[in-house]
């Protein structure tokens, strides 16, 4: 079988993993919502800042369906040593990591779509201006922090730090980058850091695919970086990938 | 097979972790078709030798040889042609029985029939089970099934039976026999005195990183081991020798109780089992480098 089949065929089973536990399925997709339905009550009819805020929990959901999910998921498959058993099979490393990330993939998706459909018929605030730009930055996004994220699962020692390790990485980058304010309100320095990091582009992206209708001209700058965190994400998840845990070599 | 080269060929092997060498320069072949034993106690470094040869784990230096490839390039055509059961690895928590075989079924070129290697096992009545939902020894079935789906033609077996009941034990053996039958070759790692005496071919026993004695199973047990002669003396104390060739000494033992005119009472005269040998070789107490002279020299009389 080709490379793509087994990748196609780790996919298929990657999802049903996914259904088959449902009740991590169900809160998984909870987040999103929780935020959407939380900053809908507070800012009803506030236009201005519900433009803002919902490209950034878009922005959130790409991040948490992917850098968070995959961080924790490869640790979880490491400890296990579902890793190391698949390491001894024909199976190519991308193969497999093409069926993983595909399924965290797909999640993105469905919470993208989600988010579209809550900010059309709840928040009222039409359909996306760019469906191009959405699927563009959509793809960037999750390329890039699936990519970070698997690169960063190598740095967490076991399945138990791996709830610390996210969200010290993942609660100050959504602060920082504008998820539930205008990141121009930010002091400078943050500012700077924000934009030196990947989500604040894909927001930018987002927020011109929903709300403000940039074209990629105007976005030139965010689609360059998350072009190369997308590479160093590439380069470090390939380069640390042990599939076994941290005794065996 | 068709070149005469060895299955498994192992020169010289070392494996050094953090400065603690545990294996410490280890030398054997595995012929096609053979069932070769690794025997030895907790940490003589059975696993660290398997896991190097299945490309699992880096040596540190030494030659190492695997169906003609090296196992440390871990390339493709070599996973095609094992099947690995590792002495612990995980699963899908939620993936069922049928499916798992299934899914591993299709990695490989030319698989055999799960359904087919489900009934070998014996997880029949366990095929839509949940593997979460697996006892201990079920989920070890199932290791022995996933890495059989493949129809590998060398399989390594890191303590493949640990956790069964006596009759998995012995159904599982049937199972390794079959294997045989079919001309596979087999590297397992047992703690089982009994499991080695039934399956191998040969046995090699491990302790502290080396070999201490290598043979087939019946031939570490009596011919190529030592005699033990056990009587009780004029004052009925007992008293035991061991000795290469036992005629001088039962000649001397006779003709002295002749001479007294007493008989010779508890006389028994045994060769050591495998048991024995292992017992032996293993349990010694002292430090690890006589040890390995011992081994060395005991080594050197089995051969
Ligand atoms: N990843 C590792 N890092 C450091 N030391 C290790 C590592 N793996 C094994 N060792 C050490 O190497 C020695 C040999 O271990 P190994 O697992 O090969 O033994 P074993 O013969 O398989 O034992 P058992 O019968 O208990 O499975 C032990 O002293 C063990 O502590
Ligand atoms: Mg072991």
């Amino acid at each position: 079988m080709g490379d793509m089949a087994l990748a196609w065929r780790q996919y298929r089973l990657e999802r049903r993993m996914f259904w088959r536990n449902p009740t991590a399925a169900f809160f998984s997709f909870v987040l999103p919502l929780i935020f959407l339905v939380l900053f809908g009550a507070l800012l009803s009819g506030d236009r201005e800042n519900l433009e803002i805020i919902v490209p950034g929990i878009a922005g959130l959901s790409v991040m948490a369906t992917t850098f968070n999910a995959l961080a924790s998921q490869m640790t979880f498959l490491r400890d296990q040593g579902v890793l190391k058993r698949m390491r001894g099979t024909p199976l190519p490393a991308n193969a497999y990591l093409a069926g993983i990330i595909g399924n965290a993939a797909t999640n993105a998706f469905v919470q993208i779509i989600i988010v579209v459909l809550a900010g059309r018929l709840a928040f009222d605030l039409g359909w996306p201006k760019d469906w191009l730009v959405l699927v563009v930055f959509t793809l960037l996004g999750v390329a890039c922090f699936a990519s970070i994220g698997v690169a960063f699962s190598h740095v967490i020692p076991n399945f138990e730090a791996s709830a610390a390790y996210t969200n010290i990485v993942f609660l100050p980058l959504i602060f920082i980058s504008g998820v539930f304010y205008d990141v121009n309100d930010v002091p400078a320095f943050l500012h700077d850091i924000a934009n030196a990091l990947p989500l604040v582009h894909v927001i930018d992206g987002l927020s011109a695919a929903l709300v403000t209708g940039a074209d990629f001209g105007d976005l030139a700058s965010d689609l360059g970086a998350l072009a190369v965190w997308t590479a160093a994400g590439i380069f470090f998840a390939v380069r640390g990938f042990s599939w076994s845990g941290s005794r065996e070599e | 097979m068709s070149d005469g080269a060895p299955a498994i060929l192992v020169r010289d092997l070392r494996k050094s972790y953090d400065g603690h060498e545990a294996v410490r320069g280890l030398d054997f072949e595995v012929a096609h078709g053979e069932v070769f034993g690794l025997l030895g106690p907790n940490g003589a470094g059975k696993t660290t030798t398997v896991e190097i040869l299945e490309g699992f784990r880096e040596r540190t230096s030494g030659i190492v040889s695997v169906l003609g490839f090296d196992p440390g390039e871990r390339p493709r055509e070599l996973r095609e042609r094992i099947g690995i059961v590792l002495q612990s690895c995980g699963i899908y928590r939620h993936i069922r029985v049928a499916e798992a075989v299934r899914h591993f079924a299709g990695l490989y070129p030319a698989p055999r029939d799960p359904d087919e290697v489900i009934a070998i096992v014996g997880l029949d009545a366990k095929r839509d089970a949940l593997a979460r939902t697996l006892s201990g020894g079920q989920l070890r079935r199932l290791d022995l099934a996933l890495a059989l789906v493949g129809d590998p033609e060398l399989v390594f077996l890191d303590e493949p039976t640990t956790g069964f009941d006596p009759a998995a034990r012995r159904s599982a053996w049937e199972t390794i026999r079959r294997l045989q039958e079919l001309g596979k070759t087999v590297l397992l790692t047992t703690h089982y005195l009994d499991e080695a005496q039934a399956l191998c071919d040969r046995v090699a026993i491990v302790k502290d990183g080396r070999i201490l004695a290598e043979g087939p199973p019946a031939e570490l047990g009596s011919t190529a081991a030592r005699y033990r002669v056990t009587w009780s003396d004029e004052h009925g104390e007992p008293q035991s020798r061991e000795v290469d060739d036992p005629t001088a000494l039962l000649h001397q033992l006779t003709s002295a109780a002749l001479a007294r005119g007493k008989p010779l009472s508890d006389l028994s005269v045994t060769r050591p089992t495998l048991e024995d040998v292992y017992l032996d070789l293993t349990a010694q107490a002292g430090d690890a480098a006589e040890q390995g002279e011992n081994a060395a020299e005991q080594a050197e009389e089995v051969r």
